[in-house]
This record gives structure tokens, C-alpha cells and sequence, in this order.
């Protein structure tokens, strides 16, 4: 089979599968976020902080739910999800009484502080400040009639799917979707 | 392992940090940072001295702890150790690679 420069090939050596393409190394993570679950919200943060710590570039594409994680005034209230939540261990009636849903959430954000976690804000501004680019999702932004004033001063703008992928080109760029 | 730098041999680990701070002095910071491809300005010192410090108060340190040091902001922090500051800082400084996630 013949090779191009631009495809990951596993080649064999002694035995040892070898990665092209830079041995392997992650040059870029581009992280999508979909959801607006507090749980998943922590997360998407967690991994572009987390390359920026360790020198890789690192930018984040809010769609959908995921918007209002950049959202200004819905920023500071998402909850994670009591209901249809297996791990939250907990009977999903339980989980649908009306205040479940915050009271949870208060508790998982005092073990947060506790682990040095920022909140939501904050952890905005440390990304903002490590370079972190943030794109919002047109379709969604059209979607749900958001303006752009609505949105997080760190958010570099708002771009198509494809604008996402011209930048997602490159050698060692990996991409998650949450 | 051994390793000769600035002259004066230094038991590092595995990634390169140093595992004894008694072996520590500004010219092995210097050559650490030369290493890095970093030159060390008056402003770095400022900084390593701070994260030596927080070290010997045995303080978990952290992008977000360094954001709230009031000395210098996580954006300058990187300005002044890039590609991985908190990284690059501590094995500068001669103190172990912080195990933090934020």
C-alpha cells in the first residue's frame, strides 16, 4: 500500500509498532463541546487546560448546549444532571423532584473548591489567559437567538463547522468531542 | 540518575528534576533554563524564588494557585516559561514537577 505524508501510518520496526507523523506527539487538541451539563462542562475545561499545561495548543468549539458554557448570564448556573445519570446513583424520580438538581450540584462544587477546582468564571479567565481559543457554533448561535454581546469576552468568534475544520489541519492535531 | 551540568554533578529523575534541592544554585537554575531555551531575566528569578518558596511551605502548587500569587499573571507565566510553564519552572527551579491537573 502506498503512503501519503499526510496519513498516521503503524509501521512494524523490531517488532515495536512506531507512529509517524511527529513519533506520536499531540501538537493540538481541538475539544468540542455539545453538552451544558456541569459534568461536562468541567470536563472539556480539565482537558484544554491540561494541554495548555503541558504545552500543547488548545482550542474549544461550543455547540448546542454546549454554548452556555459561554454563555454570560447562564454561564454561572448550569447543574449537572441528576436525572439519567446512572453514576449519580440515585432513583431517577428521586432525581426529578424539583431542587434536586441544585442541591447537587452545591454539594459536587464544595468537593470542587476542595480539589482547588475553579468555578465556571474563573476557570474562563485561566483558560482565556493560556491561550485557549474559543469558537461559538453559528448554527447554534443562530439557533438560539443569542447576540454576540451575550457572550464571554474571551471568545474568539463565531465560526461555521467548516471554519472549525480548516483549522483543526496540521500534523499532530487530535480532536474530542463531549 | 547523574547528570553534569554548570560544572557540578546533580541526581535528577527520570524527566529531568532534580530529586535533591541541596544540589541546587543559581548556576544549574541558569543551565536548567538554558536547557529550556529560556534566558533568565531579573523577572524569572522573581518567580522561581517564589515557586521555591511556596516549595518549602509545601504548597500544592497550580496554574490557578500562580493566577492567585499576586506577583505574576497565568498569562505573563507563560510568556516567561513557554511551552508547559508550570513544567519548565519547577525543573528550572530545582523542585519536583507538580502532580496538578488545573
Amino acid at each position: 500500500m502506498k503512503e501519503t505524508n499526510r496519513t498516521p501510518v503503524m509501521h512494524e520496526t523490531n517488532g515495536t509498532p512506531v507512529m509517524h507523523e511527529t513519533k506520536g506527539a499531540i501538537k493540538k487538541m481541538m475539544i468540542i463541546l455539545s453538552k451544558g451539563t456541569l459534568e461536562n462542562v468541567y470536563a472539556a475545561f480539565v482537558l484544554a487546560n491540561g494541554a495548555r499545561m503541558e504545552g500543547i495548543e488548545a482550542e474549544m468549539f461550543f455547540t448546542f448546549f454546549g454554548l452556555e458554557a459561554v454563555h454570560k448570564k447562564k454561564l454561572e448556573h448550569l447543574h449537572i444532571a441528576t436525572v439519567g445519570n446512572p453514576a449519580m446513583h440515585m432513583p431517577t424520580m428521586l432525581g426529578g423532584l424539583p431542587g434536586m438538581e441544585a442541591l447537587a450540584t452545591s454539594m459536587m462544587k464544595k468537593e470542587m473548591e476542595k480539589v482547588d477546582m475553579p468555578e465556571i468564571p474563573e476557570f474562563l479567565d485561566i483558560l482565556s489567559a493560556s491561550g485557549v481559543k474559543m469558537w461559538a457554533c453559528k448554527l447554534a448561535f443562530d439557533m438560539f437567538h443569542y447576540k454576540k454581546e451575550d457572550l464571554y469576552e474571551g471568545v474568539n468568534g463565531i465560526i461555521t463547522v467548516g471554519d472549525f475544520y480548516k483549522k483543526s489541519e496540521g500534523e499532530g492535531v487530535h480532536m474530542l468531542f463531549i | 540518575m547523574e547528570k553534569t551540568i554548570a560544572g557540578k554533578s546533580i541526581t535528577v529523575n527520570e524527566e529531568g528534576y532534580l530529586t535533591d534541592f541541596s544540589q541546587w544554585d543559581e548556576k544549574v537554575g541558569e543551565a536548567l533554563a538554558s536547557e529550556a531555551n529560556i534566558a533568565l531575566s531579573p523577572r524569572h528569578w522573581e518567580v522561581l524564588k517564589y515557586l521555591q518558596n511556596e516549595q518549602k511551605n509545601q504548597v500544592a502548587l497550580s496554574i490557578r494557585r500562580i493566577g492567585k500569587s499576586g506577583l505574576v499573571d497565568i498569562k505573563e507565566f507563560y510568556q516567561l516559561f513557554p511551552p508547559a510553564p508550570l513544567k519548565t519552572a519547577t525543573k528550572i527551579a530545582g523542585i519536583p514537577k507538580p502532580a496538578s491537573c488545573i
